[in-house]
């Protein structure tokens, strides 16, 4: 079994990010860059798959400006053996991403394909659901749990209020989310041994798909500002401002 | 503009989500018909004809469409929705799960998570956790967007007498099936329908602890949240968590207590009506964000409050 995953170059999760002041969008010059969380959480259960022996073959892509190989380089370091690379420059929406990967699906024909379930850079949640219905295979989002047996992958899902468990025919398209896995941390020797690994290069004109974006930004703005308001002395004073003041209780 | 809403339902009636989004609906303007797509799901459809704004309600009743796979759903999504100019659907587990599949069907791009509208094409939503607020034009044909719950407010759930009509469109993909679901067992309201959440975070220091936000919860008739701290550190479980990558919450009063105010909590909270924080640490973010805040040991207060709450 071949399983692809994703590694989408996103701002780190611990960065505070800022709006330009010219509302064209958020500054990321100079910035922490980091492996999209929920791809990482992909990565590692695809790795663990393989390790339990249960496939033979890891590949991951990433998207976009030339940078992106430090991702895929990390995705390596993880585990992953083999890397894939679509360089562009150009804003590449959701639709677009889907359409990729499509491509890189009908090169590869993964047995499974494993995104994070949303990017925390413009969170969408959106990519892994457009690659399953782009590539008329199922989907189970939102996974907390995959089990593979028989050409098929029954996936517990986090929906409101609970879980649900489906399974679905394999090849599908599961998207990782949180509680998944607990990814692991690149180990100096592995760091060195990705190094070796191999990484094919594509563009999107090779891979004939057509990235032109649908949505144009307008403007990027800071969210209103919420004011502090004020410090209570005691429980007392609070209860009181509760009821009184803001009658919320 | 006809605007096609597809409405969250358990077959038997209708989620409050759905009047959100046929609000939002409203605000872009047009006919407004709601899709019922599940499994003996009159009793739904008929709560849906009664919608404040709804002119049309679809039904499509049939086995396939009874635990809203998304294979199914989409497809027939695609079918009925090719003659409108808006598709919606709100931002929950359900529509963040088929929605992007029919706009990647229809070749359309989605816009998620809906914050504002600001005409039939341009629309605002919140990214980088709600960091920054884009606004959105889309050059597609059909408009799909999700809608932020906590964006817009209700309409009525009475009121409206829409004609009801079936359809007899049956999309079975046939590759994926239904197993089982768990649905917690709440004997507080849910998150993302209660009025009042009191959430704990790290300064919990264990689950059990969580027995005094209980008590105050039971006073207020509110339900209970936690921080990704609170649940990283395995003290509840991961439904209980507000937040970017939880729920996105926004009562008429949220207390969060223990909580230091992380972006990613923030993120899922700072819409709320009025905020309290409770927090030993006079320098913890949350207070920059709070209407009362309380430096306080939360063992001290937690009690005190459940007692003056009598």
């Amino acid at each position: 079994m071949k399983i692809l995953v994703t590694a989408k170059r996103v701002v780190d999760a611990n960065v505070n990010v800022r709006v330009l002041s010219d509302n064209s969008g958020v500054d990321i010059n100079n910035v922490k860059m980091a492996v999209n969380p929920f791809d990482e959480i992909a990565i590692e259960e695809a790795v663990r798959i393989r390790e339990a022996g249960n496939a033979e073959e890891v590949v991951v892509a990433s998207i976009g400006p030339t940078q992106c190989k430090e991702q895929i380089r990390t995705a390596l370091a993880l585990g992953a053996d083999r890397g894939i690379f679509v360089e562009t420059d150009a804003d590449i929406q959701p639709l677009a991403v889907a359409k990729l990967l499509k491509a890189l699906v009908d090169k590869e024909n993964p047995d499974l394909i494993i995104l994070g379930k949303q990017a925390i850079d413009g969170d969408n949640i959106q990519t892994g659901q457009m690659l399953a219905a782009l590539a008329g295979l199922p989907q189970a989002t939102f996974a907390s749990e995959i089990l593979l047996a028989d050409g098929e992958a029954t996936v517990t899902r986090e929906i409101d209020g609970g879980m649900e468990t489906i399974t679905v025919k394999t090849p599908a398209v599961i998207t990782a989310d949180l509680r998944l896995n607990e990814p692991r941390y690149a180990s100096l020797p592995n760091i060195m041994k990705a190094k070796k690994k191999s990484i094919d290069t594509y563009t999107p004109e090779e891979l004939g798909v057509d990235v032109t974006p649908r949505l144009t930004t307008l403007k990027v703005e800071p969210p209103s500002d919420r004011q502090a308001g004020v410090i209570v002395a005691d429980v007392e004073e609070l209860v009181d401002k509760l009821k009184n003041e803001a009658k919320v209780i | 503009m006809s605007i096609l809403v597809i409405a969250e339902h358990n077959n038997e009636s209708i989620k409050a989500a759905t009047l959100v989004t046929v609000a939002a609906a409203q605000e872009i303007g047009g006919d407004i018909s709601v899709l019922v797509a599940g499994a003996n799901c009159g009793a739904a459809a008929e709560e849906a004809a009664k919608i404040d704004g709804v002119t049309k309600v679809l039904v499509a009743d049939n086995a396939v469409y009874e635990h809203q796979l998304a294979e199914n759903l989409a497809a027939l999504v695609v079918e009925i929705g090719k003659d409108y100019s808006h598709i919606l659907a709100c931002t929950t587990t359900t529509g963040k799960n088929f929605l992007p599949r029919v706009a990647a069907l229809l070749d359309v791009a989605q816009i998620s998570d809906v914050s504002g509208v600001i005409s039939q094409d341009t629309f605002q939503r919140p990214i980088y956790a709600g960091n920054a607020v884009a606004t959105v034009q889309s050059s597609d044909p059909i408009k799909v967007l999700t809608i932020r719950g906590t964006a817009f407010d209700s309409v009525a759930a009475e009121g409206g007498s829409a004609a009801i009509e079936a359809i007899d469109v049956v999309t079975d993909a046939g590759l994926s099936r239904w197993e089982r679901a768990e649905i917690a067992k709440l004997e507080r309201p849910e998150l993302t329908a209660a009025n009042i959440i009191i959430s704990g975070g790290r300064g919990m220091q264990n689950g059990e602890n969580f027995a005094l936000l209980e008590a105050v919860a039971d006073k207020l008739g509110a339900a209970i949240g936690a921080s990704r701290a609170a649940v990283d550190a395995g003290f509840v479980p991961n439904d209980m968590q507000v937040g970017q990558t939880g729920k996105i919450v926004a009562p008429d009063l949220y207390i969060a207590v223990g909580i230091s105010g992380a972006i990613q909590h923030l993120a899922g909270m700072k819409d709320s009506k009025v905020i309290v924080a409770i927090n030993k640490d006079a320098d913890a973010p949350i207070f920059q964000i709070s209407d009362y805040g309380l430096v306080a040991d939360l063992f001290k207060a937690l009690p005190e409050l459940d007692e003056l709450l009598d």
